[in-house]
Order: C-alpha cells, then structure tokens, then sequence
C-alpha cells in the first residue's frame, strides 16, 4: 500500500504546557503533513484531548503513531481510522443574504442541517457540523461571492461501539 | 521539617541522586544554586571554560560510566552554548540531566535580561524538558527529570529553573520511586516474537549479527558475545557499538557501513538472516536503501519501536532491552540446543575469509612521513589496547575507529550521530575525571581541537591527564577528502592556515607538548608521554595531508560497491549519491 491515506488521530496527552507543541514540533521537524488539529481539555482536568488528521502511506502513518507514543506527555493515542468512527467538524460561516439570494441562502443551509444563528439584513452567520466533506459540499454549493468568512473547528472524533479511548 | 530554598532542594536531590560530578558555569540566574552548592562537598562541580564543553564533559563520563551526566548552566547564552551538546547526547542516547537558571517567572516572556525560551529550543533536541514554576515541584520534577533520563532509550532531559524558584522556600522530600502514566518502556521482550526471532536465525545458512549503539548503552555487551559464540556466526558492529564485543576475537569482522571493512559490508549484503541489535539503521551504514542486503530476513531488537521499520523493513521486530532479549534467546537457544547448520555455517566462514583476504585496511606505510593509520596502531600497541579513547569528527575519527581494536564497552566514545566537531577534548576530561586511574587519550585533528581548546585550562585546573593525540595534517581532512573525490580536488576552505604551535599552546596552558615529525619517533613518543601519568601531553603528529580514509562506499553505491585503497581509481559518484552527504 503505497497511496496515501487520510488519517484521523486522537490523542490523549497530559494538560501540561508544552505538551501541545512538542506534538506540532514532531509534525514539521520530521516533515509529516497536518489538515487539522483541534485540542481541548477532557472530563478529567489533568489531560487534553487532541485530534489531529493527517494524511500519509502506511509506514508513515506507523512511523508517525510510534513517534507520537515516543512523546512523553502522550498518554494514549487511537488511530480512529482504523475502524469505524464517528468523525465531526463544526463550521461557521458568514455568508451575504440580500435580494433573492436571501431565501436561497436559507435554504441551502436547511438542505444541510445548519443553523441560521445570526441575523442582519445583508447577512447570515450559519453553523454547520458534520463529516469534513458535508462542509466542504456546503461551501461548493454556495456561491463563491456571497462567502464572507469562514471558521472550521477542524474534526474531531470518536469510535463507534465500545471502542473507547480513556486511561 | 525546615522549609529550605529551591536552590538547596536541587543540590539535595543531586547527593540523593548520587551524583558525583556537575559541570557547569555560573551567571546571574543560577547564582542562588551555585551559593549551595558552595556549602556542600558531596557533588563536586567542574568550572569548564564554555558551557558546550560542560555538556560534552557531562556525556563523556556519562558513556564512560553509564551513570547519567549532569550539567547546570545560567539562563540565555549559557542554554544557547549547551544546546550543540545537548543535541550531540541526543543523537546518541546518552543519560543526561541538564539544569539550567531562567529569568524569575514574573519576567518570562517580557524579553528580560539573558532570557531565552530555553524549553523551545531545547524541545527538538531533548527527549523531555521541564520549566519549574513553583519550588513545591522542583524535588518531584528532578527525580522525573532522571527517571527519563536513564531509563528506556536513554537521552538528556532539562529542568529549566527560574531564579525565584531557586529562592522561593519549602520542606524538602525527595520521592524514592516515580511513576509516569504516561511513560513505561518496554523492557522484556514478546515471547512469541523471541520464538519467532529464533526459529528464524536457525533456519540461516548466512547468519550474521549487526549490532549498534544501543547494545553498549544497555549493557548488553556480556549478553552480545555469549549469543554470538553460541551462534558461531560473524559478527559486525557500527561506529557507536564498537567494543560490545571484542575486537580481537575471530568471529568479529570489524566495523561496517561507509568506511567499515570490505568483508562486513560484503557479509551484510550477502546474508540471508541479519540480527539488527541495538542498531537503527542509519545512512551510513545502509548506503542507498534500495541495494541494501537484499535477500536478508531482518531480525530487530531495539528498546524504541519507533527505531523500528523506520528506515529498513524488518521482519521480526523485538521491543525490549537489549540484555533481557538476548538472554531469553540465549536461555531457549541451549534448552533446546538449538545449532546452526554446520555445513552452511562452514560454507559461509569461508566465503567470508576471502573477502577477507582483501585486507581492505591495508595502507601503504612509509619510513619518510608520518602515516595517521601507523600513529593509531602505536597507540593501540603502547596503550596495550585498554584505553579509554575518545575522539573528534573527520578522518582521524574513522582511523580510531578502524585500528584502535576495542575489546570492551565504554571504551570508545564519538560523536556518532551529530558528528560534533569539539565534543573529543570535553569528553576525555569527563571520561578521565570517572576513572582518574586510567589511561585516556583524543585522538583529534587541528581543525577538532580548535573548537575546544579553551578546555586545557579546565584539565589543568582538575589535572586530568588526557594524552592528545592530535593527527595534525593541515586540512579539515574529511572535507578535503571529498573534495578530493568529488569536486575534483577543488579545495574550497579546507585548508587550515596560520595554525598555531601546539607545543606552545599546550605549554602556554602549564601543559607538556610534543611535536612528532617523523615515523621512527611516533612510538618513543607516545611511550613517554604514556609514562606522564599526572600530566597532559599534546602530541602534535605531523601526518600525510594526502592520506584518505579507505574503504569507502560512496554515497549512493551500495554495501558490495566499496572502493579500497589502492585497487580501485576513484570513480565520480552516483549522480542521486551527491545530494546525500
Ligand atoms: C561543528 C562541526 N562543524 C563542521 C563539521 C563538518 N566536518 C566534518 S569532518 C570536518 C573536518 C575535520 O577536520 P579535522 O578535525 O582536522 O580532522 P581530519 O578530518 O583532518 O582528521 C568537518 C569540517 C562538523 N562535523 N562539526
């Protein structure tokens, strides 16, 4: 298997400073490529939750999951892609809403399930989750002028079943 | 319980920790540590004369010894100047703790006075950092520092210290044991792996055993040479292994990779079953990856499994120590009485005795100027082979390392991976303070020691009585070499004018000096200067500014294209090879 592959990595590492850039540090000084990353505390104070997706063959990702493990604040990791996960980003966009390119724009964010949270008469700021590729279908759909802005959380994970990632 | 300053805590763990030696230099941040320091005799603490040698000191004794080296340095430049140290010991594995003074908190990140973000520079090169923001965490934080430092694939580890932490006071409990949720390496082996690993080694018809750095690290030499002679197969070892078994012994075949010998890198290249110990596979010892041992079945033993498969595929990956896998092979190896085919075995031995008989470390002597090989040889001869020797960067650092035959362990110490030019000198002195009886000698060259020679006046102030044996040929020797090879002798910046008399250098500093310019004084001289047990010698040899290391693979060719001295005409590289170094 020489193809890249993308892959979404979560990992459970202590709440300590620093933690999170000797993650980041590992990524550019050995080269290996990050889409997204997202951190945040867990239920228990002490770790961080980050999820992290990368893209890569199979002897990278393995070199990346052992180096990752070689981080001494990592206390945990999962590659989620490994079997079947729930994977969701969040996303805000700003959009313009005038004319009748107004109703189209609600519309559009109906046919995706996202949320109209605010309101002016030129504009709608619109929350969206899902899969990464719902998002960016969304953003193809709509017409290029009429983005103002765009906030992506990056994904985030978790696995399907029993499959659990805690310490 | 007394509450005690941060300061006094540091200096209690190290006597809790036993250690025998700080390396270090003060300045305004540390001065609280360096005042107890001051009130105490148990640690003793070296004054070196640049903070990159108090990190090369601290790994010089720490891979003479085994114990972790310890250094302290001041906030801002004194980090900065560490940092080339801190990365040599990286590079190599080495057990060191590194203490290092920072801005009070209240200053961080306001661009203070020598204030440096010394936990972000050091991050690539360490294998954990600490920034202590409350002295109720230093004595925990210290044990952990060491704790990581010594245990599994060992490295250094630094605790950076802000000034008012090391004021700040409290009660002082040092933990006896740590444990780390987050850090257990693994030190026995998979049994089933271990089984697999065996079955496959007695199928071999052409074993061999390539063994590295890590089997010296572990203490795993006793193990190394009891499952070798057991197996009767050969044996080759790199750069950073050499003396995990014996160099005189027959099944030993001598270093391999880039200037390895002409019958290791043929055997490596034409085995059928390679036991990897302690080894990672580094470019200079595969040359290009794609012509590497192409039919061998790749047994890994190696403590960090992100060593493993990292640049080699490898059948049977074994994580674990190197002594407690090797045992567990040898224990099934004669309950079982498991033996290798002997007919094949002896098949083997006699191809590989041929490719001996191209005696590749073969040079051509001469009665008129002083050969660098012939200079090792009398050193190996006069020093009856027990020295310690550490050396620099270039060709006389091949040379150590190819006539200097290592019996023991912790014998032979190089900057193998970072190939630090200035870590030779530094790393003697630390050797020599761990066994103040022993004989210890750099083997270096003008452009080496250059970079360090501030450190005579350390080793006279300590009296370490390191004998130098400077292989002076004018040139940054190594670079003219490929300069020589492949640049067509362009010798851009490589040779080394307006050098100064080492001889007075030496005598300037309260040191004795020698000048050696002709073959038939190389061995008077090293005797004499051998017989000066209290004194340290610089023995400026005059060598062959044209001598060139051999063999050599060059960058890009594979194991079975070396090229030897005398018989090959040195061929342009490979094109892809000139972009590898
Ligand atoms: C700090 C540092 N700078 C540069 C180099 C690159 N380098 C490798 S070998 C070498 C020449 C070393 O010359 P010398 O110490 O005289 O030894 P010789 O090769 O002549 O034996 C140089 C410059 C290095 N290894 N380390």
């Amino acid at each position: 298997m020489k193809n890249p592959h993308r892959h979404l990595i979560s990992i459970l590492m202590e709440n300590e400073s620093g933690a999170l850039s000797r993650v980041a540090n590992l990524f550019s000084a050995r080269g290996y490529n990050i889409e997204s990353l997202t951190v945040a505390p867990t239920n228990d104070p002490s770790l961080s939750r980050l999820t992290l997706v990368t893209c890569g063959n199979d002897q990278i990702i393995e070199q990346i999951v052992k180096q990752l493990n070689k981080i001494i604040d990592v206390v945990k990791l999962m590659d989620m892609t490994e079997a079947d996960a729930i994977e969701r980003e969040l996303m805000l966009v700003k959009t313009r809403a005038v004319g009748e390119g107004r109703a189209e724009m609600k519309r559009l964010a109906e046919i995706f399930d996202g949320h109209i949270l605010d309101v002016t008469d030129s504009t709608y700021t619109i929350e969206l989750t899902g899969r990464s590729e719902k998002l960016d279908n969304f953003l193809r759909a709509v017409d290029k002028d009429s983005i103002l802005e765009v906030a992506r959380s990056g994904t985030t994970g978790i696995g399907r079943g029993a499959r659990a990632l805690n310490v | 319980m007394e509450p005690i300053t941060g300061a006094e805590i540091l200096v209690r763990c190290l006597k809790q920790e036993g250690v025998e030696y700080l390396f270090g230099y003060p300045g305004g941040s540390v001065l609280h540590i360096y005042d107890a320091l001051h009130a105490q005799e148990d640690v003793k603490h070296v004054l070196v004369r640049h903070e990159q040698a108090a990190t090369h000191a601290a790994d010089g004794y720490a891979r003479a010894t085994g114990r972790p080296g310890v250094v302290l340095v001041t906030s801002g430049p004194g980090v900065t100047n560490a940092v080339t140290g801190i990365a040599t010991a990286h590079m190599d594995s080495i057990p060191m703790v590194i203490f290092s003074g920072q801005v009070p908190t209240a200053l961080i990140g306001n661009d203070a006075f020598q204030e440096v973000d010394s936990v972000g520079i050091t991050r690539p090169c360490v294998k954990h950092n600490f920034l202590v923001k409350d002295v109720n965490q230093l004595a925990e934080t210290v044990k952990k520092a060491f704790y990581i430092a010594t245990t599994g694939r060992p490295g250094p580890v630094l605790v950076d210290i802000p000034k008012d932490v090391t004021i700040a006071k409290t009660t002082f409990s040092y933990p006896e044991t740590i444990r780390l949720r987050s850090y257990n390496p693994t030190i026995k082996g998979h049994a089933g792996q271990i089984r697999k690993a065996v079955d496959l080694i007695m199928s071999a018809k052409r074993p061999i055993v390539y063994a590295g750095g890590g089997t010296v690290i572990s203490d795993g030499s006793a193990q190394l040479v009891e499952f070798t002679r057991l197996l009767g197969s050969p044996i080759t070892i790199t750069l950073m292994g050499l003396g995990a078994y014996p160099a005189t012994d027959k099944q030993f075949l001598g270093m391999l990779g880039m200037h390895g010998t002409y019958e290791a890198n043929m055997a490596m290249h034409e085995c059928d079953v390679m036991i990897a110990i302690g080894a990672r596979f580094d470019d200079r010892v595969t040359g290009k990856l794609e012509k590497f041992s192409p039919n061998a079945k790749i047994v890994h033993i190696d403590i960090d499994p992100s060593s493993i498969s990292k640049n080699v595929r490898v059948d049977i990956p074994i994580v674990g120590s190197v002594p407690h896998v090797l045992q567990s092979m040898i224990t099934q190896m004669r309950e079982e009485s498991l033996k290798l085919n002997e007919a094949a075995l002896s098949d083997w031995w006699k191809q590989i005795n041929a490719w001996r008989e191209m005696k590749s470390l073969r040079y051509r002597g001469s009665d008129e100027i002083i050969k660098p090989q012939f200079v090792v040889e009398k050193l190996y001869e006069v020093t009856q082979g027990r020295a310690i020797i550490t050396s620099d960067v270039g060709q006389h650092q091949m040379w150590a390392a190819q006539y200097y035959h290592f019996d023991q362990p912790r014998q032979w110490i190089n900057s193998g991976g970072l190939g630090t030019m200035g870590f030779g000198l530094p790393a003697a002195m630390g050797a020599q303070l761990a066994f103040p009886n022993r004989d210890v000698a750099c083997v270096t060259g003008e452009g080496s020691i250059q970079m360090m020679l501030q450190e005579l006046s350390t080793m006279k102030q300590y009296g370490t009585p390191v004998k130098i044996i400077n292989l002076n040929n004018r040139y940054l020797g190594m670079v003219r070499q490929w300069q020589e090879f492949f640049y067509q002798k362009r010798y851009s910046m490589s040779y080394m004018e307006a050098l100064p008399d080492f001889v007075k250098l030496a005598e300037a500093y309260g040191h004795v000096g020698i000048k050696i310019e002709k073959p038939s004084e190389v061995e008077g001289a090293l005797r004499e200067a051998f017989a000066m047990k209290e004194r340290l010698v610089f023995l400026d040899f005059i060598t062959d500014p044209t001598e060139n290391v051999f063999p050599m693979i060059p960058s890009g060719g594979g194991q079975n294209e070396m090229l030897l001295a005398e018989r090959d005409e040195m061929v342009s590289t490979h094109e892809d090879g000139m972009v590898l170094v």
